[in-house]
């Protein structure tokens, strides 16, 4: 009986498959992505609060463009470092919020569905969210995507960060409860007219 | 032959020996190096000798006593054996202090050879390339360089060294023995080179999947050499000349290459990589990777995994005439 539970669990090893990293793979980009919505937002008393219609992002065959990443606990690193190398930081802090409104919490002002996370980041937002789409490479947003979705406790804990290599400000993105989306629907107020 | 020619031309780009020294530094641990090599080599040869002596009379002896009765120690005798380990232990305790004493003096000469009012460099370590700095009180003189220092010969040169992600460890061995570079932790090292000449650097830490290509050249220059190139680097990123290199600029300004990577003189001031005001001045790219050739610059440009794989530099798809043009706008910048 030893024996044989010994062997169940030499054999279960066979069962862990090791963590994948392709940096090869990295899909190159010089431009949007094709098929990306554009926002009919415009900046000043123009615009019109975005539609909540479903995003028109081509899928890839195999599945949903963020999944890869979004299970791999490499590309949420990497997604963390690329936050603070391409300054996020600068407007949206560790997560808080500063002149950028905060990630970490349960708000989402244009949605927590990773095709709209990644629409903020290529296409930028009004109110000064610049957009990334043709300076970075798609992969890079989505591991932007992903670690942006993990602050706030989104994605599965084995994937989330369990430190910071700086000095902690805020418990770690693996120590933090998932929190239910909110204003998922609805005009996001920055959208809003002023007046 | 030719493979010979081949292997030969490999040692001497490859060649990095802390024997052949080029400074102060570097001659006082291979002195050390030699005195333990010598005396090792001499206990070596005497133990061997001994042991050879040993088989040989005790085989002499065990044919000569097969018939005789078992073998047995007199007293006399087995006093005798003891006093000759115990001389033997003393002796081994003897030299192994020598041994401490030879080191503690060198690390104490090491540690004398600094001087007042040198060239400051600040080198800081990431995976996987060294970013340098060189100090000065006036701001707008500072140099910022990466993976190739000059230093001037004859002159002690203080080297600061931080990390910004995990240890690394510096070592010229032509120049000084290794110092690490430890993040939160900052640590210095003087090194001086008595000869004109490039002197190979290398990380001696393993610090992730490029660790062997993390290499650190250092050149050093007659003073007056030197402080001409210090002065050409203080000089911010040269124009382009032409309508393609013009081209190229907005490329690298308006593409992704500025969100990383800074240009003195232009709106490029990413701090993330090496710093590229004097690219075309360096001899390599990628800390020692490729040489700093054109075709080099393309494949490493397009796709930098493939040379370097897990760098933190993504690929670019450019189209063949923004490549060239960025090309030519790089190449202007020496």
């Amino acid at each position: 009986m030893k024996v044989l539970t010994c062997l169940m669990l030499v054999l279960a090893l066979a069962g862990c498959t090791r963590e994948r990293r392709k940096p090869t793979d990295v899909a190159p980009s010089s431009a949007r992505p094709e098929g990306s919505p554009e926002s009919a937002l415009q900046p000043g008393p123009t615009g019109t609060p975005p539609s909540a219609e479903p995003s028109a992002v081509a899928l890839p065959a195999e599945g949903m463009p963020h999944a890869p990443y979004e299970q791999s606990a490499w590309a949420v690193s990497e997604g963390k470092r690329l936050y603070q190398w391409y300054n996020c930081v600068g407007c949206h802090a560790n997560g808080g919020g500063g002149m950028g409104p905060p990630l970490m919490d349960d708000k989402w002002i244009y949605g927590s569905d990773p095709i709209k996370v990644h629409q903020s980041i290529v296409d930028g937002r009004p109110n000064g969210m610049p957009a990334f789409g043709g300076k970075i490479p798609d992969s890079q947003i989505w591991q932007l995507v992903a670690y942006v979705r993990s602050m706030s406790g989104l994605l599965p804990k084995d994937v989330r960060q369990t430190r910071s290599d700086h000095m902690s400000v805020r418990p770690s993105e693996q120590a933090m409860r998932p929190a239910k989306p909110k204003n998922e629907a609805g005009t996001p107020p920055s959208a809003e007219r002023p007046g | 032959m030719n493979l010979l020619e081949r292997l030969q031309s490999l040692t001497e780009r490859f060649a990095q020996s802390a024997l052949e020294t080029a400074g102060p530094q570097a001659e006082r641990i291979a002195a050390l190096w030699w005195l333990f090599f010598w005396v090792c080599t001499i206990i070596f040869v005497l133990v061997v000798a001994a042991l050879v002596f040993a088989l040989y009379r005790g085989r002499a002896r065990s044919v000569e006593e097969s018939s005789g009765p078992a073998v047995t120690l007199d007293s006399g005798r087995e006093a005798g054996i003891h006093r000759k380990i115990f001389g033997l232990i003393v002796l081994t305790a003897i030299i192994l202090f020598a041994f401490l004493l030879a080191t503690e003096m060198t690390g104490r000469s090491l540690a004398s050879l600094t001087s007042s009012g040198g060239v400051t460099i600040e080198l800081t370590g990431y995976r996987w390339w060294w970013r340098a700095r060189y100090l000065d009180p006036a701001p707008e003189r500072i140099v910022v360089t990466a993976n190739e220092i000059h230093i001037p010969v004859g002159k002690p040169v203080l080297i600061n060294l931080y990390s910004r992600d995990v240890i690394h460890s510096l070592w010229v061995p032509e120049l000084h023995g290794k110092r690490d570079l430890i993040p939160g932790h900052p640590n210095a090292l003087w090194i001086q080179a008595d000869r004109p000449g490039r002197y190979d650097g290398q990380c001696a830490e393993f610090c992730g999947q490029q660790h062997a290509h993390m290499r650190l050249i250092v050149i050093a220059d007659p003073p007056d050499r030197f402080d001409a190139w210090l002065d050409a680097q203080r000089v911010t990123a040269q124009a382009p000349g032409d309508d393609t290199a013009k081209r190229g600029m907005e490329v690298f300004l308006t593409g992704s290459c500025a969100l990383c990577h800074a240009i003195q003189g232009t709106d490029a001031n990413g701090q993330v990589a090496p710093d590229l005001t004097h690219i075309a001045s360096r001899a390599t790219l990628a800390a020692g990777t490729l040489p700093n050739t054109p075709g080099h610059l393309a494949g490493w440009i397009v796709d930098p995994q493939h040379v370097k794989p897990g760098a933190a530099m993504p690929p670019n798809s450019l189209s063949a005439e923004d490549l060239q043009a960025l090309l030519a706008y790089l190449k202007g910048l020496r």
